[in-house]
């Protein structure tokens, strides 16, 4: 084995996304064990389906707090996205490439509106998300009168079956809406944070943005970038959602700001600027998804599951605050 | 004495005129004031009309006491909402099954029991997120975002997301009933705000607080001991949410997992238009106060002219930001 790859082991060993990956395998083992159900192509695309709104905006808000904000306002995001997209769809005619391009174009406008507040009034991005919140999420319902829109177009309702191919002799699968753009949000979160000038400087930029301003680095317009990403983000995620509901309701989108919370930060991103990646979001958000779904395929009742949801991200959570003091003890002690 | 106290009255007048968040709330609350009595005329002075303000408020105001602290400190309580409602449901669970149906003393013991319980299971919560984010290091977002779910799980598992509902009359008085025209809530809102104005204001603890907001490390290296204040902080955090489940099951004679859940950001937005810095450090309660007047006000008159509850939301949010921006505003101003 080369050194380098041996190096890049080693590190790997002692991140936050190894001991996710740990305990991910042994619960998926565990799962596998227990119940015949779990390890299956069935119950894989199923989880990839029901996961892939949180999913999306999980990496949206990855590369907030990567560049040292937060944003909490992307569910209010989502839900006038959604609205505006599919109504103008049911009113004046659509097809994919439109329906997308104006539920990310609405997400891009409101993300910007964020950027601005927080930038050019220096206001910190928790009160301006707390508002904008509030703000989209009154005003759309406000307008809407908190209708739901229960006919979509047909072409929408249908959805999309790509690559499909048979498995074993009953079942065969294939890549659906939701699938497609989870895959594609993530390869592009990627390529953007690890791939690009961009990325680097958004990294640098949550680490300390007084030094990377000093650099001459445009942080006005990384923001903007950063808050403008979660918008279009939400406005992707949002079609997907309201794919998968076949329906486009206006009220159950708001509330569901901490799940996706949650996710990003088991998955090792610091509030506080310039740590994260893609990969431990990803396990994050995988370690969620198969405890709740490994509770109810063991029959647990699902009015415990957020239980267990408590307890794992206190003690993810715990563990990992723990052992970060620890080696800090460790290198003073050096 | 007197001079004195009229000469910092004065002050503070000059002061709300220049600068100050206490100052710009003011102003706000008195021309929002002026413009719903010009627009709504008599029956936004009507005493129907300012009961119900004064028996809305209280929940929120004990909740946003309950955030408030948190906040000061540099950290968060993202649990205060499902701490009430564990709360609340531990109290009704007592309520309903011990409370004997005669009046008597075992009746009134019974009671307070319940109550004591309740408060038993606010405190423990408290313990739980003070001990993490003291002395395990854990941000406060994450260590109260486990506890909120955590919480809120136990009371969904326990009741299977069903109410418990049905009190005996003193505990529906908490809620309802009023004395001298003032409703009792508002009066347990002010035996919780008073104290803790006085516990930030004029004791040890309460400098410490502010300190450890403004640099938690050169508070600890000054000789504080951080991490037991931390811990008495969230202790009382969890207890102010206690009070709030016992204002929120009497008003509403039950208790649920999932009531009062859109107050949590709510009770931010109020926090921090009170003058209460996200970052910890800074913040008055005559500031939440104040607050909490004019997003009241907001909702009452927008409830009497007839508009949506949820353009009272958009309105809350537009104010937010504008009360925030006005000291960067102010600066571009001077310069």
């Amino acid at each position: 084995m080369p050194d380098s790859l041996k190096a890049a082991l080693a590190r790997f060993r002692r991140s936050h996304e190894f001991w996710l990956l740990a305990v991910i395998l042994l619960l998926c083992a565990g799962l596998g064990v227990a119940n015949a159900q779990f390890l299956t192509m069935q119950n894989l695309f199923d989880l990839l389906t029901s996961y892939a709104f949180v999913g999306i905006l999980a990496l949206g808000l990855l590369v907030v707090l990567i560049a040292g904000g937060i944003d909490i306002s992307f569910t209010a995001t989502a839900s006038v996205a959604q609205y505006v997209a599919l109504a103008f769809a049911n009113a004046y005619g659509a097809n994919w490439f439109t329906v997308f391009a104006i539920a990310m174009g609405t997400g891009l406008a409101l993300g910007a509106i964020n950027a601005q507040f927080i930038q050019k009034l220096r206001i910190p991005s928790i009160i301006v998300s707390v508002a904008t919140l509030n703000i989209f999420y009154g005003l759309l319902i406000f307008v809407t009168g908190g209708k739901y829109i229960y006919s979509l177009p047909d072409w929408f309702a249908t959805g999309i079956f790509w690559f499909e191919f048979d498995w074993g002799k009953t079942s065969s699968y294939g890549v659906n809406l939701q699938i497609l753009v989870l895959g594609v949000s993530f390869l592009i979160t990627w390529l953007l944070l690890n791939r690009t000038n961009i990325g680097r400087q958004v990294y640098a930029m949550g680490g300390n943005p007084d030094a990377a301003q000093r650099l001459g680095f445009h942080t006005f317009r990384l923001n903007m970038l950063v808050y403008c990403y979660m918008g279009v983000m939400a406005g992707a995620a949002s079609l997907v959602q309201a794919q998968l509901a076949q329906s486009v309701a206006p009220t159950v989108l708001v509330g569901k700001e901490l799940d996706v919370v949650a996710a990003v930060v088991l998955g090792g991103a610091s509030l506080s600027g310039g740590v994260g990646t893609v990969l431990g979001t990803f396990l994050g958000l995988t370690l969620l998804a198969v405890l709740q779904n490994g509770l109810i395929l063991l029959g647990v009742s699902s009015y415990w599951s957020q239980l267990f949801v408590g307890l794992v991200i206190l003690i993810s959570v715990s563990v990992t605050a723990w052992s970060q003091r620890e080696r800090r003890a460790r290198r003073v002690r050096a | 004495m007197k001079q004195e106290t009229s000469l910092s009255w004065l002050q503070r007048v000059g002061r709300s005129l220049g600068g100050g968040t206490i100052g710009t709330l003011t102003l706000l609350l008195v021309s929002l004031w002026v413009v719903f009595a010009l627009v709504i005329g008599d029956r936004f002075f009507s005493a129907s009309t300012l009961q119900s303000m004064a028996f809305q408020m209280p929940e929120l105001g004990i909740l946003s006491l309950a955030m408030m602290l948190a906040l000061l400190s540099g950290g968060l309580n993202l649990s205060i909402i499902a701490t009430a409602n564990l709360t609340g449901l531990t109290i009704a669970f007592m309520l309903t099954r011990t409370v004997p149906g005669s009046e008597g003393i075992a009746w009134v013991g019974w009671q307070l029991v319940a109550i004591a319980a309740g408060f038993a299971v606010a405190g423990l919560i408290g313990l739980i997120n003070g001990y993490v984010i003291a002395y395990l290091n854990v941000s406060p977002i994450l260590a109260t975002l486990g506890t909120m779910t955590l919480c809120k799980g136990v009371a969904i598992g326990l009741t299977r997301g069903n109410v418990i509902s049905g009190f005996p009359d003193p505990i529906i008085f908490i809620g309802n009933g009023t004395i001298f025209g003032v409703p009792f809530a508002l009066v347990v809102f002010a035996l919780c705000a008073v104290p803790v104005a006085i516990l930030l204001n004029a004791t040890p603890f309460g400098a410490k607080v502010y300190l450890i907001g403004s640099n938690e490390k050169a508070t600890r290296y000054s000789g504080v001991d951080t991490r037991a204040v931390l811990l008495r902080l969230y202790v009382y955090s969890s207890l102010l949410a206690g009070v709030a489940a016992v204002v929120m099951m009497a008003r509403f004679n039950s208790a649920n997992a999932a009531y009062g859940e859109s107050y949590l950001l709510v009770t931010i937005l109020a926090a921090v238009l009170g003058g209460v810095d996200p970052f910890g450090g800074f913040g008055k309660v005559g500031g939440l106060v104040l607050a909490l007047a004019i997003l009241q006000m907001i909702s009452s008159a927008f409830n009497l002219l007839n508009l949506s509850q949820f353009l009272t939301l958009a309105i809350w949010g537009g104010i937010l930001i504008a009360v925030a921006a006005v000291p960067h505003l102010r600066a571009l101003l001077r310069r």
